[in-house]
């Protein structure tokens, strides 16, 4: 990691711990994935907590969390999934800020629900930018590299003033999945049978999930025929169906284009909690309406979705 | 012109031909530059497709296309960007060999086509090149390579492709550049988006 003012001291790198703000937007049409935070509620939280803009650059860790040594007084933040927190060692509480002195060490311990904390640190991570973002792209692989131990990453000048706040609120990880989806492109290229198995079928999250997508084990969804798609582009959240029939839920890192069907959208509300959904979480889906495109309605099979949406 | 819905912030539009796909494209960043008010925050081309991403009102935003006048095709871009390749890579036999060419003869062929970037996608930088005729079209390999070395010229379905960085790949291997066609930390990162012209120069000559 590169930077001029060192602000924490990587003990313990965690076992994917990766730089995360807003992403890169506006460059799909150049092949670069959206990236950024996964779960951007608890991230922007983070930074709150800190005194730091929403968009700043903070730290996504990956179930086991990540150990840092403050190199000079910095105030960080621990939200997302739930883990035990810890400074030199006496419990400290997730989700209010920390302040830390000089040497000082914050541990993040193994998540107990959800996937990913967001470490914030006040100033924000400042690593160099690529393509106006500091996030870490793990399919592109633009941005900084994940975190290795031993690395020292730098943060900017304080923010703003830490808010005073005993607790902040927030609702932990759900146990189970329940995904509203809007209809997509290529609906049609499920059969009867496989689109009433998308509204009624039960998955589990896939442990082949990452930040690419959110891989399911369960039903395979029936396609309606032989054939191929020609490459068209893909949008966070799409639910897009491989030839094996088993839906996969793109998430930050996604690809900008692909040629197998995508068949509806996860609304954003739903992609955050696919990027905490640990492996073995039961997974359904709720189809929604749409409303007129071009004066058409464009739906699923009425009986197939919920009543009284709109 | 077909609208398929994508969720609730972007639209999908189908339309007839690559050329059909370029115009779309042009048109939507040119109004959006104008000021358009539906406008999205990524228009993303793909074969047959535009995608228009990040729409307060997709609905609107099909309506508004649907009443512009039919768009012209998109102007010849004053520049191209030559690629100067190395043409000794390991499937070009058998690319010839499927063209019932010599590989001069193939190799002549290549460097003969007008390329222009229908989309890009896969990874950052990688542009799909149409321009072959349909004839040409030869299929991925097999079995992928798990690395393929970074400006490696590729062939694939109908297009041509330089891979931007090394990455696992199942395109046939002709050839090789050393022209980065991609580059983070330059301004322009890419050398090639939607809609730039390209040509290939054999190295040397």
């Amino acid at each position: 990691m590169r930077g001029d003012a060192p602000g924490l001291l990587v003990l313990r790198a965690g076992s994917l711990t990766t730089v995360q703000d807003a992403g890169r937007r506006g460059m799909a049409h150049l092949g670069v994935p959206p990236s950024g935070a996964l779960d951007p509620p608890a991230w922007r939280l983070a930074n709150r907590l800190v005194g730091n803009t929403e968009g700043a650059a903070a730290l996504e860790t990956t179930v086991t969390g990540v150990a840092l040594q403050a190199l000079r007084a910095c105030t960080l933040a621990v939200t997302g999934a739930v883990a035990p927190a810890s400074v030199d060692g006496r419990p400290a509480a997730w989700g209010v800020p920390l302040r830390l002195g000089p040497g000082q060490v914050l541990d993040v311990g193994p998540a107990t629900a959800g996937v990913r904390c967001y470490v914030a640190v006040s100033g924000g991570v400042a690593v160099e930018p690529v393509l106006g973002s500091r996030s870490t792209d793990l399919l592109s692989g633009l941005g900084p590299p994940p975190l290795r131990d031993g690395d020292s990453i730098p943060i900017g000048l304080s923010g703003g003033p830490v808010p005073a706040v005993d607790f902040a609120p927030y609702a932990p990880p759900p146990a189970a999945l329940d995904l509203s989806l809007h209809p997509g492109p290529r609906m049609d290229w499920l059969s009867a049978g496989g689109l009433r198995t998308l509204a009624a079928g039960t998955w589990r999250v896939a442990t082949a999930s990452n930040r690419i997508g959110l891989r399911l084990d369960g039903p395979a969804l029936e396609r309606a025929g032989e054939g191929e798609l020609a490459s068209e582009g893909i949008v966070g959240g799409a639910l897009q169906v491989p030839p094996d029939g088993l839906p996969l839920v793109f998430l930050a890192d996604h690809p900008t284009t692909g040629g197998y069907p995508v068949v509806g959208v996860v609304d954003p509300a739903g992609v955050a909690a696919c990027g905490q959904a640990r492996p073995g979480t039961p997974v359904c889906f709720r189809l929604r309406r749409a409303g007129p495109l071009v004066g058409r309605p464009v739906s699923w099979e009425p009986g197939l979705c919920e009543a009284g949406e709109r | 012109m077909r609208f398929l819905p994508v969720g609730r912030r972007a639209l999908l539009v189908e339309l007839n031909d690559q050329q059909a796909v370029l115009g779309l494209y042009a048109e939507i960043l040119r109004r959006r530059e104008a000021g358009w008010p539906a406008a999205p925050t990524d228009v993303v081309p793909g074969a047959t497709t535009v995608l228009l991403d990040g729409l307060e009102d997709p609905a609107g935003a099909a309506s508004d296309i649907r009443g512009w006048p039919p768009v012209p095709p998109p102007p010849p871009s004053e520049a191209s960007v030559e690629i100067p390749a190395t043409y000794d890579g390991p499937d070009l036999e058998e690319v010839a060999r499927r063209w019932g060419m010599t590989k001069r003869e193939a190799v002549a062929t290549h460097v003969a086509t007008p390329f222009q970037v229908a989309f890009c996608g896969f990874s950052p930088g990688f542009a799909y090149l149409a321009g072959l005729p349909r004839h040409l079209a030869v299929p991925r390999r097999e079995s992928p390579r798990p690395s393929v070395p970074a400006g490696s010229v590729a062939l694939a379905g109908g297009y041509a492709a330089v891979y931007p960085r090394s990455s696992p790949g199942g395109w046939q291997l002709i050839g090789r550049t050393s022209l980065a066609v991609w580059d983070p930390a330059r301004d322009p990162a890419p050398l090639l988006s939607p809609g730039t012209r390209v040509r290939f120069v054999e190295a040397g000559t």
